[in-house]
């Protein structure tokens, strides 16, 4: 996908933070914080698909709504295609709007009942450009063609259309104004498996086509394994590990990753014998109250003493592989090398 | 074992349930025959749609009648035909001898009564405990599913309860009066894969300890492949194919299923550039079949398959597919 020099970084997200407050009592005092987001750092490369994985809660969406301003930011930057959004003014933030996009879950929730696919894909055309009714309808029919919808089907509502199709109508609507980059919010989850690799290899085409850069939040670990260039794995609103999409899956390092790919359970019922699975004890703690020191220490097969007192920074520990771990820390583990054998067994 | 007792503990034959609505009819399950043995975990998998609830439901009587309507079909169970009992009987036998699971444990939970009443509730209805008996019965359930500080944990209410322990909570209720069948409506479906990976092992357990039979519905081939003895592939309300679970994966017999295998995405070895698409939708269920329901999306399809909707024949040992390509002789198949 990316094959001239050296890629250009089309997403930069430094320390970016989102708390949302909790408010108790009779007055809805402010008492404490979920932290969805905290303190996360990645860059994606144009062209590239960046894949975003984790458990329920982990701060996934979160995190993609932050990067398009969908949410304002507790703090941290953000720079898309060069330009600083995280703090941006609405002016600034509504002459960036079109350059990136977002493609929901729930294709039923995030279409609007009462418009026919036209209404929906030209919506943005009328909010951002100035166009003739005749342009917007070529431009419509366009779109409609490249996401492979019937063109007869123009002045249909949503609720006429299966969840594929209404997922194409969304990918219409969010390429209307030819974006540069999209977030892709678990965009096959509501599909059956015999559609979600429709809508795959169809986000897929348009990417080569079009250049477009994805950010693709997915709990499905093999379908990323399928689209994904590089993978963030997050736990509890923080960086566990980020690198190239072979290296992780053939070499995870963080104990985290290497949990959450041995509970995948493979179509194959020879590999389910011999599987040597690490089975995780317990629940994801709540992300109001996480736990000190590492946030995966309570889950953790391999924990030490310093990872319930020490929060373990994100460091690149080979070429391209970011951990969070102390494992990998030479400075502040000596046991690291044989416990970090142990976990890979 | 009475005379003429059968080694199967639930044997369903040609059940055929049809919706009335206002738009028609909706013919969700079409003339399903399947069979289970004692201890047998038997996996259902198919897409949305294709019939999995409505045929596990039917069978149970769990259905609203209307709008659903029972048109047909046998099912027995412990010498009776489940189709033909009276409601009080069924009662009787639903929840205690046939335990169910469903997929999302917050809606079958009631948030308004405590875990343990919920759990208790049965065991004194169904099996005649007092409430001391029923109370310690319930703490050992709670044990079994693997519930931390189970005595203590009777007193709190559903939603003090994570996502994966209460798909925990509703397990140890479907086994609470020993039940002889587990159905399991996609019991992990809304949960994490470590979570699920956690039931998954649960459930391998129980059924080392218990052996009762389980019918497992998912559309996750992968849960399949870990824990299901024989599996059933459905399709347009049809069992389109069901074998032993190895032979199903390794020598898939029907163009769904063999398509299916090759739709999805594999976490470990070989990784395709393309992903095998399906093309189409599924069919509408507006009236009885009188074609193959899989038609306009078998790349196999020839004449026939538009005149009549094929049978379930015989492709191999305890192996059968509901299609007239032969694989095995790459031809249409003969009779
Ligand atoms: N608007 C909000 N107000 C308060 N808390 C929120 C809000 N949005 C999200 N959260 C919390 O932030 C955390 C992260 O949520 P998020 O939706 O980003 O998770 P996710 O990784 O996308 O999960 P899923 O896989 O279930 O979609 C959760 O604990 C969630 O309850
Ligand atoms: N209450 C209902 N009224 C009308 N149609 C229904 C009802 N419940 C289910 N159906 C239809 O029955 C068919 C089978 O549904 P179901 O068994 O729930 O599928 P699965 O469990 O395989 O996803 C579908 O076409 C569905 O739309
Ligand atoms: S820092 Fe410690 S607790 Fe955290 S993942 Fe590494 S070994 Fe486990
Ligand atoms: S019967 Fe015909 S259409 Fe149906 S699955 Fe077989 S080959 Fe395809
Ligand atoms: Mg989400
Ligand atoms: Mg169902």
């Amino acid at each position: 996908m990316r094959d001239t020099g050296t890629p250009k970084k089309l997403v930069e997200v430094k320390n970016l933070k989102m708390h949302f407050p909790i408010r108790s009592g009779l007055l809805r005092r402010v008492t404490g914080a979920v932290k969805a987001v905290d303190d996360v750092s990645f860059d994606i490369f144009e062209g590239e698909t960046l894949g975003l994985v984790g458990e329920s809660g982990c701060g996934k969406s979160t995190c993609g709504r932050a990067v398009l301003r969908l949410y304002e930011p507790t703090s941290g930057s953000i720079i898309i295609d060069g330009e600083e959004i995280a703090h941006a003014p609405f002016d600034k933030l509504r002459r960036l709007r079109p350059k990136m996009q977002m493609v929901f879950q729930d294709p039923q929730a995030s279409l609007n009942p009462r418009m026919t696919v036209a209404g929906i894909i030209g919506e943005p055309l009328m909010e951002h450009g100035k166009m003739s009714a005749k342009d917007r309808l070529d431009r419509i029919y366009e779109l409609m063609d490249a996401v492979g919808l019937n063109r007869d089907f123009a002045n249909r509502y949503p609720h006429e259309f299966s969840g594929g199709q209404r997922q194409r109508i969304g990918i219409a609507r969010a390429l209307a104004l030819n974006p540069k980059f999209i977030v892709c919010d678990e965009p096959i989850a509501a599909l059956d498996v015999s559609i979600q690799a429709q809508v795959v290899n169809l986000l897929e085409e348009l990417q080569d086509r079009l250049g477009l850069t994805y950010l693709f939040i997915s709990h499905d670990l093999s379908m990323v394994r399928h689209i994904a260039d590089r993978v963030v794995v997050m736990y509890l609103g923080k960086v566990a590990e980020i690198g190239p999409r072979d290296g992780l899956y053939d070499d995870p390092l963080h104990p985290y990753t290497k949990a959450l790919l041995s509970a995948v359970p493979e179509p194959d019922p020879v590999a389910h014998d011999s599987a040597n699975r690490t089975i995780l004890q317990g629940d994801v703690p709540s992300p109001a109250n996480p736990p000190k020191g590492c946030n995966f220490s309570t889950r953790c097969p391999v924990a030490m003493d310093i990872c319930r007192r020490l929060d373990p920074e994100v460091a690149e520990v080979k070429p391209g592989r970011f951990v969070a771990c102390h494992l990998y820390n030479e400075t502040t583990s000596q046991t690291a090398g044989n416990a970090a054998q142990t976990v890979g067994a | 074992m009475p005379d003429g007792a059968t080694p199967f503990v639930l044997d369903v034959k040609d059940l055929k349930t049809v919706f009335r609505t206002r738009r028609g009819e909706v013919h969700a399950v079409n003339d399903v025959s399947f069979t289970l043995k004692s201890g047998e975990l038997l996996g259902v998998v198919g897409e949305s749609g294709s019939g999995k609830s409505v045929t596990m439901m039917s069978l149970i009587r769990l259905l609203p009648m209307p709008p659903a309507e029972i048109r047909g079909g046998s099912v027995m169970f412990e010498g009776q035909d489940l189709a033909r009992v009276s409601e009080d009987t069924m009662r009787a036998i639903r929840g205690a001898r046939i335990g169910m699971v469903f997929q999302d444990p917050m809606t079958s939970l009631n948030p308004v009564f405590t875990v343990g009443y919920q759990i208790i509730e049965p065991l004194r209805t169904h099996m005649g405990l007092n409430k001391a008996q029923a109370a310690n019965r319930a703490v050992e359930l709670l044990e079994l599913v693997g519930i931390p500080d189970a005595r203590r944990r009777l007193d709190d209410y559903p939603h003090q309860f994570s996502g994966g322990m209460r798909q925990r909570v509703m397990i140890a209720i479907a086994l609470a009066c020993d039940p002889k069948v587990l159905i399991a409506d996609e019991p992990t479906t809304a949960l994490d894969v470590t979570i699920q990976a956690q039931i998954l092992e649960l459930i391998k357990d129980l059924r080392q300890k218990l052996g009762m039979a389980i019918v497992w519905i998912t559309h996750d081939l992968g849960v399949i492949a870990g824990i299901a003895d024989r599996v059933m592939v459905m399709y347009g309300g049809q069992v389109v194919e069901q074998a032993p679970v190895r032979e199903l994966f390794a020598n898939p017999q029907h163009p769904y299923t063999r398509m299916l295998l090759e739709t999805v995405p594999n976490i470990r070895g070989d990784r395709q550039e393309k992903l095998r698409v399906i093309q189409g939708q599924p069919p509408i269920l507006s009236k009885a079949p009188e074609s193959c329901p899989f038609r306009d999306r078998c790349p196999q399809a020839f004449d026939r398959c538009a005149s009549e909707n094929p049978v379930r024949f015989d492709v191999g040992p305890a192996h059968d597919a509901a299609c007239f390509w032969d694989f095995k002789t790459g031809a249409p198949r003969h009779a």
